[in-house]
């Protein structure tokens, strides 16, 4: 059996890229039909391949071995070869990513079949980030994982920009590309340094030397720093800027410019968590880094607040959803802070059920509007589309941690261990992210009360609007059915009973680190909190959008203050402009008027100039008569003999 | 009894770097005629075959007389030549004026 594991392991991730290949290089010549079909086979191979060793090891317990693929870089003391690590964790991953990446390319053929474009280009976009996701959670090294994580970059910043004649959509792409780069910086020379002080790139070469990493020091400007508290906290920053952590968040909600499909695929379930996946990944370094998980928990409840609060305000049903997966992300970081890796791969693997879908909702009626994106225009939608109505209740459900929904289980945990945790830093979590609890299902019902149920507000529009073609709804079903199955299918596995059997040494766990046994002992009152507070938010938003609808707009006229610090996303892309953009357009300018003008323009024109004045100099010299050449060539035939006779 | 015994070569070759610096100074200082270029093309080839005549007799040696042969043949069909040129050119410009020959310049 073992062998075939290997090989599913590679079909797995090479069909994606031979989806995304032959439709992107012969779609414009076999046509959108082949396209689709090709990049679609390629995922339903993908996925049967990751299925069916997800299986395996369900079955048989729990694997950790390499599959060899291609030697990559071969030099004295620094050697990489292109290797697949089989364990849980990354099989677990690899699985989310083909399901949700086969339903969203399903769901993709309803959602683009009105575009005028041929959309080959966006199926074989899709497929290659699928790869490229796949690549990243495969690899057993962190070079390769760094070049998967470039890659989703790429190709997250391709599909952001597919609508290229929209202005806003190019200026998200680059925004999305721009801020990942300045993470990804501190990502790589985490890595360096981690290479300078273990010696190797590979996870089980530093895992193995991670308690050394505990006594070295590292000598940074003066400060004396443990290096496994430096490593794990350049590591962090990395993984904040593709997850949309506090003062990287900026790129998100503004690459919602893209196609629904794509941000639900990349932007709400599987690229965002790949900093998760990099913290849980990283484990054995993290475990001894006490300083940094502090402060991961710290950014990370903030983050959760901040981006629920801000989704309060927003009118965009698209980018109400983004702030809420930030916000969820935070609540992600908030469990690798405490230490439980598995809770928050977990709440990954649900909130990528639930994301999805909410994404997949929002895309269903905008589609049935015709690409209107305002909740304040829409309104009395549940009877035009029943189906939607049903699934985004059932995704805003498991969202904000409602019995049995898959977030109840995940989200509780998470909240239990931050109580567990039993530090000031973790206390403080557990208040903000419980306050945040409050407000996810404030702003979830807000969404589904302004959508579905307040009466219509622009009857033009919304009368008009159909439930979408089956092609679309399937997948929102099967999402559906993973929202509400399955948190409590995966929690005996994820951080059950069955936990240790399940990701075996895939994640490491130190010895005095219980928390997963200690979240059972959280106190009643503690651990109803949240549903209690998710319930009180859902009472708070009927009452405010149903009962008394004139109720938030006389609360945001008599508290404006607050109110545009919320719907202004805290200011940070004023802060933003302010203290990077600003300058850079002036050192910008600076630098164009006297750098490239002055000098770089400047001195060819100097030469030029100079050229051009002693050619017409010399140029008086050819004046037509041959006497004068014959004269000249006399003159010079002497000089040389001359020269020749005397040095000879 | 050979002349070239009591006088030597040097006489020769003194004749013939006048012909040829004669003809040289011809070729760039005719301002008027045409011809007058050819004629002192001509003059410096055959100050180059009295040189080789010198030579050849204080060597001994046919050769170089042989040579002046074939090089006089060259002269005549190259002198016929050029004079076919200037004709032509005379044909077309009305005019054998070295002055107004100016359609090198650059």
């Amino acid at each position: 059996m073992q062998p075939m594991d290997s090989s599913f392991l590679i079909v797995t991730l090479f069909s994606p890229l031979f989806g995304s290949c032959s439709s992107g290089l012969l779609g414009k010549m076999l046509g959108d039909r082949f396209a689709k079909s090709v990049s679609i086979l390629g995922m339903i191979l993908s996925l049967a391949a990751s299925w069916y060793i997800m299986g395996h090891i369900v079955y048989s317990g729990p694997q950790d071995k390499l599959v060899p693929i291609a030697t990559w870089i071969s030099s004295s003391t620094f050697n990489i070869s292109w290797d697949l690590r089989l364990d849980t964790l990354s099989v677990s991953m690899a699985t989310i990513v083909t399901s949700i990446s086969f339903l969203v390319h399903i769901y993709s053929i309803g959602y683009m079949s009105r575009e005028e474009m041929p959309t080959y280009r966006f199926f074989s976009y899709l497929s290659l980030f699928t790869f490229s996701m796949l690549l990243l959670v495969t690899s057993c090294n962190l070079v390769g994982l760094y070049c998967g994580w470039e890659a989703v970059g790429l190709s997250s910043y391709l599909l952001i920009g597919y609508w290229y004649t929209k202005p806003a959509a190019v200026a998200a792409a680059i925004k999305a590309f721009v801020v990942n780069r300045i993470a990804d910086l501190f990502f790589l020379i985490g890595i360096s340094l981690l290479f300078i002080l273990s010696g190797s790139v590979y996870f089980s070469d530093i895992f193995q030397r991670a308690p050394e990493l505990l006594r070295t020091h590292y000598d940074f400007i003066g400060y004396d720093f443990k290096a496994c508290e430096m490593i794990s906290f350049l590591l962090f920053v990395g993984a904040m800027g593709k997850s949309a952590q506090l003062f990287f968040h900026v790129w998100l909600p503004d690459a919602m410019e893209g196609p629904t499909p794509v941000s639900a695929l990349i932007h709400a379930a599987t690229m965002v968590t790949a900093g998760v996946f990099l913290m849980a990944r990283m484990s054995p370094i993290l475990e001894i880094a006490y300083y940094t998980r502090a402060l991961i928990l710290i950014i990370g409840s903030i983050t959760a607040f901040f981006a629920a609060s801000v989704a309060l305000t927003q009118t965009d049903i698209k980018k109400s959803i983004a702030y809420s997966t930030c916000s969820q992300l935070g609540y992600m970081f908030v469990a690798i802070g405490c230490g439980a890796y598995q809770i928050a791969l977990f709440h990954l693997t649900t909130h990528a059920f639930f994301k999805a879908l909410l994404f997949l909702g929002a895309g269903s009626v905008i589609h049935a509007l015709h690409n209107e994106q305002d909740m304040f225009k829409m309104g009395g939608l549940a009877k035009k589309l029943p189906f939607t109505c049903v699934v985004m209740w059932i995704g805003s459900l498991a969202l904000a941690g409602i019995f049995p929904f898959a977030g109840y289980w995940s989200k509780d945990a998470i909240m239990k261990s931050a109580w567990m945790y039993n530090s000031n830093c973790s206390y403080f979590a557990w208040v903000i992210t419980s306050l945040t609890a409050f407000l996810t299902a404030l702003y979830s019902w807000r969404l589904l009360f302004l959508v579905f149920h307040a009466p219509s507000k622009n009857q033009a529009l919304t009368s008009k609007a159909k439930e979408s073609p089956s092609v679309m709804i399937n997948p929102m079903g099967v999402l559906a059915l993973g929202s509400v199955c399955s948190g409590f299918i995966l929690s005996s596995y994820y951080i059950g009973s069955k936990h240790t059997h399940f990701w075996g040494s895939s994640i490491f766990t130190g010895t005095n680190n219980h928390i997963l046994s200690l979240i059972h002992r959280t106190p009643l009152f503690i651990a109803q909190t949240p549903s209690i507070l998710a319930i009180l938010g859902i009472l708070v938003a009927y009452i405010c959008y149903v009962r008394f609808p004139i109720l938030p707009t006389k609360l945001a006229n008599s508290f404006s203050g607050p109110y545009r610090f919320l719907i202004n996303a805290w200011y940070f892309d004023r802060l933003y402009q302010i203290i990077f953009i600003k300058p850079y357009h002036i050192l910008s300018k600076i630098l164009w008027n006297i750098g490239e003008k002055e000098i770089i323009e400047g001195a060819p024109l100097i030469i030029a100039d100079f050229t051009q004045r002693s050619a017409k100099t010399i140029s008086r010299t050819q004046n037509g008569s041959f006497a004068l050449y014959a004269l000249t060539l006399v003159i010079g035939l002497v000089i040389i003999l001359t020269t020749f006779l005397i040095y000879h | 009894m050979n002349i070239l015994e009591t006088i030597g070569v040097a006489p020769f070759m003194i004749v013939s770097s006048i012909l040829f610096t004669i003809g040289l100074v011809g070729i760039f200082a005719t301002k008027k005629n045409l011809i007058t270029i050819l004629m002192s093309i001509e003059l410096m080839l055959l100050a180059a075959n009295l040189n080789l005549i010198a030579f050849s007799s204080a060597y001994s040696n046919i050769t170089g007389q042989i040579m002046v042969m074939f090089s006089l043949t060259i002269a005549a069909a190259e002198s016929a030549i050029g004079l076919a040129i200037i004709t032509v050119y005379h044909r077309n410009r009305h005019s054998i004026e070295v002055r107004k020959t100016t359609m090198m310049k650059g």
